[in-house]
């Protein structure tokens, strides 16, 4: 069986990736994964308040996912955090704080801001990886920087970076991977779906290896923003 | 056993820097088991087997000894609350603002009042980010009339240039005084013409930063600047 676009099975959709695009921002970042565009802004360190929330140990790291109400696939989406938006913006802080060294800045705060403007699919991962490359340009000292992508099941065989329509499929399993690029730890896994272990372990695999691939876009994005010529 | 990268190239963070042990890891950088990474986005600066990485972007961290353009934030008993263009405010004790008898619950706003900005020098830096500022030193002072704009810190070497070069071009061809803070705070005085070609020569030199030769093409710039204002 084949996919419904003609991918093959380990293949991504088509990334482009920029860096610098918002100006007002410390870090910013566009990650498009084919029709799922997100926009990335780190604002920070700055002031934290109220202060009960700020840690003299080392700075805080907030998220903030948001999907535009004509992002989604028909109906309109509220705007407004949601449970959803909610969980996925805890995901992502807890999948970018392991590269992130956040020591230097005791009670501040890195505040991120993920808008999406298009969704088809994978927003979270699109996500990360827009993250990852805006914090970069924010100067934020990472050990690492951090790439992310779904596998899962389409029509029983394992694949990576499903689009909507896959995921729609009957059967169709959603893995979400984040992975970190130069230790390949693995710091987002979740699951959707019913899928035997093997399968994952064979998933999880691809998606290291298409993270690896993702992170060379990432890197190519950040040289090209500050390319000499 | 060899450098992956060379000298000013930039560097994404975990990108592998060098393998082995003929080289140490500097600022932005750590080792780990295979050899050198960059822990941050940056220009490759290699000096005697040590690896460094020159920031690009990013906020102002305070640092000792820096000369910064702070606001008056806050106005205390004992003195004021400066913002520092950082995530973190700094203080100016009264001890350290003047040399001048003041008397306990004197009207502070006398010396520096809400919204003023000052040249100010940073006396102290505790690991969490207290800082500590001093008026006492040769050009620390309360700023009057001109304009302030902001760059990005890490881009105010180049503004200022080699022992000061690039910044007495611009005030040599603008007749403007001009004073650049290690925060990235930049204040400008003359005429309103001669402010906007200072203004737009600055903004130009923090695009152009990671550039070499600059001085040359910023020189060449302000002197076609300087045609154009007279004709005009």
């Amino acid at each position: 069986m084949n996919r419904p676009d003609g991918r093959k099975f380990d293949e991504l959709r088509e990334i482009e990736a920029k860096a610098g695009i918002i100006k007002r921002a410390d870090g910013s970042a566009s990650f498009k994964i084919g029709d799922t565009i997100a926009y990335a802004a780190v604002y920070g360190p700055r002031n934290l308040y109220p202060k009960f929330l700020q840690n003299p140990e080392k700075g805080v790291l907030r998220c903030n996912y948001n999907m535009m109400p004509f992002s989604g696939s028909g109906e309109r989406i509220r705007p407004g955090s949601s449970r959803r938006s909610k969980e996925i913006s805890l995901v992502t802080q807890k999948a970018l704080l392991p590269a992130i060294n956040l020591n230097e800045f005791p009670n501040s705060v890195i505040d991120i801001f993920i808008e999406f403007p298009q969704t088809d699919a994978g927003s979270r991962c699109a996500g990360i990886c827009a993250v990852s490359i805006a914090l970069a340009e924010a100067g934020i000292p990472m050990k690492e920087l951090v790439a992310a992508v779904a596998v899962g099941l389409v029509n029983g065989e394992v694949a990576i970076d499903l689009s909507k329509e896959e995921e729609d499929l009957g059967g169709a399993v959603d893995i979400p991977i984040a992975v970190t690029t130069r230790s390949g730890k693995i710091s987002l896994l979740q699951m959707d779906g019913m899928i035997k272990a093997e399968d994952i372990k064979k998933g999880v695999a691809l998606g290291k290896k298409a993270c690896q691939k993702i992170f060379e876009i990432q890197k190519k994005a950040l040289k090209e923003k500050y390319n000499t010529e | 056993m060899s450098l992956l990268i060379k000298d000013k190239d930039i560097v994404v963070p975990g990108e592998e820097l060098a393998k082995g042990i003929e080289y140490s890891p500097g600022y932005g950088t750590y080792k780990d088991k295979e050899g050198i990474v960059a822990s941050r986005l940056g220009l490759v600066n290699i000096r005697d087997k040590e690896i460094s990485l020159v920031p690009l972007s990013g906020r102002y961290m305070p640092q000792r000894d820096d000369v910064i353009i702070g606001q008056i934030e806050d106005i205390s008993f004992s003195g004021w609350r400066v913002d520092t263009g950082s995530a973190y405010s700094a203080m100016l004790s009264v001890r350290d603002a003047t040399s001048e008898y003041i008397n306990k619950g004197a009207d502070l706003t006398r010396f520096y009042d809400l919204g003023d900005y000052i040249v100010t020098k940073i006396l102290n830096v505790t690991s969490q980010k207290l800082i500590d500022l001093t008026m006492k030193g040769p050009g620390l002072r309360k700023l009057v009339g001109g304009r302030i704009i902001e760059v990005n810190a890490h881009k105010v070497p180049r503004i200022i240039g080699k022992a000061g070069s690039m910044v007495s071009l611009i005030k040599e061809h603008t007749n403007c005084k001009i004073t650049v803070g290690q925060n990235g705070l930049i204040w400008i005085d003359g005429s309103p013409a001669d402010e906007l070609v200072a203004v737009n020569t600055i903004r130009k030199i923090e695009r152009e930063a990671h550039i070499s030769g600059l001085t040359d093409k910023i020189k060449a710039y302000l002197e076609e600047c300087c045609k154009k204002n007279e004709q005009a």
